[in-house]
């Protein structure tokens, strides 16, 4: 209610995703899903340190670290939140979000401090569960899989738990 | 207890069509895979334009609403997601009754599937973008979500790290192979389906008028 949402209605913009994903079965056989495309750029990474062990862990065995369909999917998504906050007059370059400033201040490395523990934290959790919320709350919800409902309840138990911590009951506002 | 499931799951799926063979959906544990083609590869960046204008332009690509999900003061992200599943729920199981499409049911794992679950919403809560949508703040000059990328490249090698020891404890515990929802309580898909679909537009109905 307070943050405004989006610049289109959320039920068009979640109708055109579920075309999407009806696009990228037909098209590319393919779910949406996004935190596998990290993984692989971090194999990647990884691979130019010590190729070896890089080639020796199961999870990569399994999933190539290379420029695969989710990788071009996810810098896909970058162009196109681009265009679409340039197109509306929405970009906000900024290192701080206003309402993390609000509650924390406007010190950039408190930020990227919890932003990158945040991250890491988060992309082992996906890794574990199979899928985030592209893969397992999107994709898999609507495909009735078992274990992407139970992984989806428990993103928000955790997200909920976590920022009510954060900001207090019903946030700050 | 655990095998009928699985049979159950195959009567619902097989009688419709092309999608049958041992390729079709629940492969849980594909050992290698193929490169995607360069078609594929540009087929995935131009979904994934689509898909990033689509987030921006619902809104949650912005830090402010993705914890106002979590906070339970916005609900935006909900609204977007249910419909999403939604219409997708719909299209993909009429294009796969029509032979169109594989289904790819990701496997059910209970235990992974919710500790990993739960410390997905914790670094959520943390970070305030998923992986989807921290690609897409990035797209609108959020900065902050590049780091938050460091550290989901960071997570994810941490991860393939211990995915050995992993793929032997955790991620058998509770594993249950591709189930889907019907066959917890042993329904037949194309008798649960015209249940579960008008439950989800009634929740979202709901959601509407309690929010505004």
């Amino acid at each position: 209610m307070s943050s405004g949402g989006g610049a289109w209605s959320p039920y068009v913009v979640g109708g055109l995703i579920g075309v999407l994903s009806m696009a990228t079965f037909y098209f590319s056989d393919k779910p949406l899903g996004v935190s596998t495309a990290y993984a692989r750029l971090a194999g990647m990474i990884a691979r130019l340190f010590s190729k070896g062990h890089t080639d020796s862990l199961k999870f990569y065995q399994e999933n190539n670290p290379k420029i695969e369909w989710e990788v071009m999917l996810t810098f896909g998504i970058v162009l196109g939140a681009l265009l679409a906050a340039w197109s509306g007059g929405e970009l906000t370059g900024s290192w701080v979000p206003a309402l993390w400033a609000e509650r924390f201040g406007d010190g950039v490395g408190l930020r990227l401090g919890v932003a990158f523990v945040g991250g890491v934290v988060m992309a082992f959790g996906a890794r574990l569960a199979g899928g985030c919320t592209s893969g397992h709350g999107i994709s898999g919800t609507l495909q009735l899989s078992v274990g992407s409902w139970i992984a989806l309840v428990c993103f928000f138990a955790g997200g909920v738990f976590t920022a009510m911590l954060m900001f207090g009951m019903g946030g700050t506002r | 207890m655990n095998a009928e499931p699985r049979t159950l799951q195959s009567s619902a799926l097989l009688p419709v069509g092309a999608a049958a063979g041992p390729k079709s959906s629940d492969a849980g544990g594909k050992a290698e895979e193929k490169p995607d083609s360069a078609k594929q590869l540009v087929l995935g960046f131009l979904f994934g334009i689509a898909f990033g204008f689509l987030l921006q332009k619902g809104g949650v690509a912005k830090y402010e609403v993705l914890l106002g999900a979590l906070l339970l003061t916005d609900f935006t992200v909900m609204k977007v997601m249910l419909t999403a599943i939604v219409v997708g729920m719909v299209g993909i199981f009429s294009m796969h009754a029509m032979g169109l499409v594989k289904l790819h049911v990701k496997p059910t794992r209970y235990a992974a599937n919710v500790i990993g679950g739960l410390l997905f919403g914790v670094g959520f809560g943390l970070l305030g973008y998923c992986p989807g949508t921290g690609a897409a703040a990035l797209g609108q000059g959020n900065y902050d979500a590049v780091v938050g990328i460091l550290g989901l490249m960071v997570g994810s090698h941490l991860y393939a790290e211990l995915s050995g020891p992993m793929g032997a404890t955790v991620l058998t515990w509770g594993n249950r192979g591709g189930i889907m929802l019907p066959d917890l309580i042993g329904m037949r898909l194309r008798v649960f389906l015209p249940v579960f679909v008008p439950l989800l537009v009634g929740a979202l109905f709901l959601l509407e008028r309690w929010t505004g």
